[in-house]
């Protein structure tokens, strides 16, 4: 048991070798404070937002989403979206949209039990924060494609427009709209934080790899 | 016309009448016949006038006009004109001159000089009476008080309007070629000397020449006066038909080349032109530039259209000095020349985009209680009474059934739910001949007697998307038996 738990755990540094070489083992630990830090704030930033161009609209429709709500001209494109058959917004990623919170606690909280751990089961607990915003985008593409394309057929323009998959990031075009999908500051933070994790682990790695390899040797021989 | 913070909008009573409309034979005129001036109080939080503060001046028969509040060195009091001092009663089918020839007959009317203040603080003391309810100070307590004074002016004058810094009182004459402009100061200073003597009701009369500061001849058939930010002014002329730019003295005489008081130029107009306005031009401080001339009639000015023919707004250039005004722009209008419309700088305007909040009424700027909402639309029978909780939006009404019985009273209740900018939509049922518009987040209510049986049809009557002519329903008034 104590084996097993020392497998997962890792070696404890000894306090000689952290006076020594106390930048090493606080760099992993600052990579991955920092990456906890913006996935919090990414909760209050928009992590996707989409502008509706027409010409009878000169300030644009504008929807942001949020990872727990969206905000913006929802009743007005709602309103549009009715006359070819599309859902209401809000009917969209409810389950997501509910959980969200909590999930991104859960996985600020597994990050943080990952500085815990000075063995590659590290890698494991950070995994979903690294994959977090590519998660994010592959179920906003779900959702934007079976709104797309499961349009009412007895939606007054069902005829005159085909279903269709709204792009998830960049210029669409539909009726006489043109949309334009872009990353929010969220999704932006989130990916800083994927990007800081990974770097996170690279410093881990020098870290404690020695270390571990030590304990290996020494428990082996 | 409003005071400078829009306190009191001032309503003059144009014809003398018994006052609260009573009945009087017409040979006790000049006893029981009275004019009057009604302070509207405005309410600016609400955006509406405030009735239980406003009050009314009784005052001779002698048809008050055009008012005008002093701003600045004559903010305090306001000024308006009469036209029939004779006291004419008409009856031309009698043999009697006319009106318009008796109430032209003596060569002076009297211009209005009202110590507003002095009114507001008497109608608070509660020194009025009530005239069909409504606070009314009496002429003798006018007098009493020294509320109300008179200065001859040139016979039956239209406008008078107030220089921008309050300092002068420009009355145009009408049937007199002049404009004829009095001195606050002036008329302080002879209400000081007690420089008058009184009319046969006992108002205070000054002394025509204490208080005048200057006249000048302008043209035939001046109406109405505006302003600009170089000495200018600017007075209608109705029957040349022109608009002269005239030069003011005072503190304005070093702005213009022109000596004080002397008319500098003039631009023809097409036709007959009543107001005029210049760019915020009797305000305190004007923005010259531009005059829109508001010509009542357009005669040739336009492809003809038969009998009835649009008015004429001409856009001036008035930003050159001298006898330069140009004539810029012609504008057809289908309605009477708005009176002292004005002309704001558009940063001004910041209007609502829709109304604040869904369920809105205009009439009362509050959210109706109990106004219909999306997901809670219905209809409720209670005994013959019908109510109906109808929403309206791009591009259905709900509900699309309307169905009651004949000799239902229908209390209907609609809300245009829309939160998009000019998304109006109109509701009409043609049988019983209603027709309604309605703004984004506009709440209507209508009532009426569904007397006529028959399967009726109601739709948006505001062109409002691609499915207009699909935002329908039937209104079915099933036969009583």
């Amino acid at each position: 048991m104590a084996s097993l738990s020392s497998a997962i755990l890792g070696p404890r540094v000894p306090a000689d070798e952290l006076a020594r070489h106390r930048v090493r083992y606080a760099l992993p630990t600052l990579a991955l404070t920092i990456a906890r830090v913006l996935l919090l704030i990414s909760i209050f930033l928009p992590y996707w937002r989409m502008t509706l161009e027409a010409p009878q609209y000169p300030n644009d429709l504008h929807v942001a989403a949020y990872v727990n709500r969206l905000v913006g001209d929802v009743q007005e494109i709602d309103g549009l979206n009715h006359y070819i058959g599309m859902r209401p917004l809000n009917e969209a990623a409810q389950l997501e949209r509910s959980l969200s919170v909590y999930m991104i606690v859960a996985l600020v909280l597994l990050v943080e039990g990952a500085g815990y751990l000075h063995t590659r089961w590290a890698a494991l607990l950070t995994a979903p924060v690294i994959l977090f915003p590519p998660f994010f985008l592959l179920d906003l593409y779900y959702w934007l494609s079976t709104f797309g394309q499961n349009l009412d057929p007895n939606a007054p323009l069902s005829n005159a427009i085909d279903p269709f998959t709204p792009p998830v990031l960049g210029v669409g075009e539909i009726g006489q709209f043109r949309t334009v999908a872009e990353p929010g500051p969220g999704l932006i933070l989130a990916s800083i934080a994927s990007v800081v994790t990974i770097i996170a682990l690279v410093l881990h790695r020098r870290a404690y790899k020695p270390l571990f390899d030590r304990m290996r040797a020494a428990g082996t021989a | 016309m409003v005071t400078p913070n829009t306190e009191y909008v001032i309503e003059g009573g144009q014809y003398a009448t018994p006052l609260g409309w009573d009945w009087a034979p017409m040979d006790e005129y000049n006893r029981s016949y009275r004019g009057s001036v009604t302070l509207w109080k405005f309410d600016r939080d609400k955006g509406r006038i405030d009735e239980s503060r406003s009050f009314a001046l009784e005052l001779p028969p002698y048809w008050q006009d055009l008012f005008d509040a002093g701003k600045l060195a004559s903010e305090g009091f306001i000024f308006g004109n009469s036209f029939n001092t004779e006291l004419a009663t008409g009856g031309v089918e009698s043999g009697a001159p006319p009106f318009e020839a008796g109430a032209s007959a003596r060569d002076n009317d009297y211009l209005h000089v009202i110590d507003l203040k002095k009114a507001e603080a008497l109608f608070q003391a509660g020194r009025f009476e009530r005239v069909k309810g409504f606070p009314v100070i009496t002429l003798q307590t006018l007098i009493d008080e020294g509320v109300l004074y008179f200065i001859p002016e040139p016979k039956s004058p239209h406008g008078v309007d107030i220089s921008p810094n309050g300092q002068y009182i420009v009355v145009s004459g009408k049937l007199d070629p002049h404009v004829t402009v009095y001195d606050i100061d002036k008329i302080k200073q002879a209400i000081a000397d007690k420089n008058w003597s009184p009319d046969q009701f006992g108002v205070p009369v000054l002394d025509f020449d204490a208080c005048m500061e200057a006249q000048i001849e302008v043209g035939l058939g001046p109406l109405h006066t505006q302003f600009d930010d170089k000495g200018y002014a600017y007075t209608s002329l109705f029957l040349e038909p022109a608009v002269a730019r005239w030069t003011l003295g005072g503190e304005y005489g070093p702005l213009s080349a022109e000596p004080d008081w002397t008319l500098v130029g003039k631009v023809s107009v097409h036709y007959n032109v009543g107001h005029i306005a210049a760019a915020e031009g009797d305000t305190v401080s004007p923005d010259g530039k531009y005059l829109v001339s508001m010509n009542k009639w357009s005669i040739d000015r336009f492809f003809p259209t038969g009998p009835l023919l649009p008015q004429n707004f001409q856009l001036v250039d008035i930003d050159n000095v001298g006898d330069s005004l140009k004539l810029l722009y012609d504008m057809p209008i289908g309605i009477g020349e708005p009176h002292y419309a004005q002309i704001i700088k558009a940063d001004k305007l910041q209007p609502w985009i829709v109304y604040p909040q869904v369920g809105w009424s205009p009439e009362t700027q509050s959210v109706v209680p109990g106004a219909p909402k999306a997901g809670d639309e219905r209809i409720v029978r209670n005994g013959n009474t019908v109510e109906i909780f109808m929403t309206l939006v791009r591009s259905h009404f709900t509900p699309e059934h309307v169905e009651i019985r004949q000799g239902d009273h229908v209390i209907w209740h609609l809300t245009n739910i829309e939160r998009a900018q000019d998304a109006t939509h109109g509701f009409a049922v043609p049988a019983y001949n209603i027709n309604l518009s309605l703004e984004p987040g506009e709440t209507q209510t209508i009532e009426f007697d569904a007397d006529t049986d028959g399967a009726f049809t109601f739709y948006c009557s505001e062109f409002c998307s691609a499915l207009h002519l699909e935002m329908m329903g039937y209104l079915m008034v099933e036969p009583s038996s």
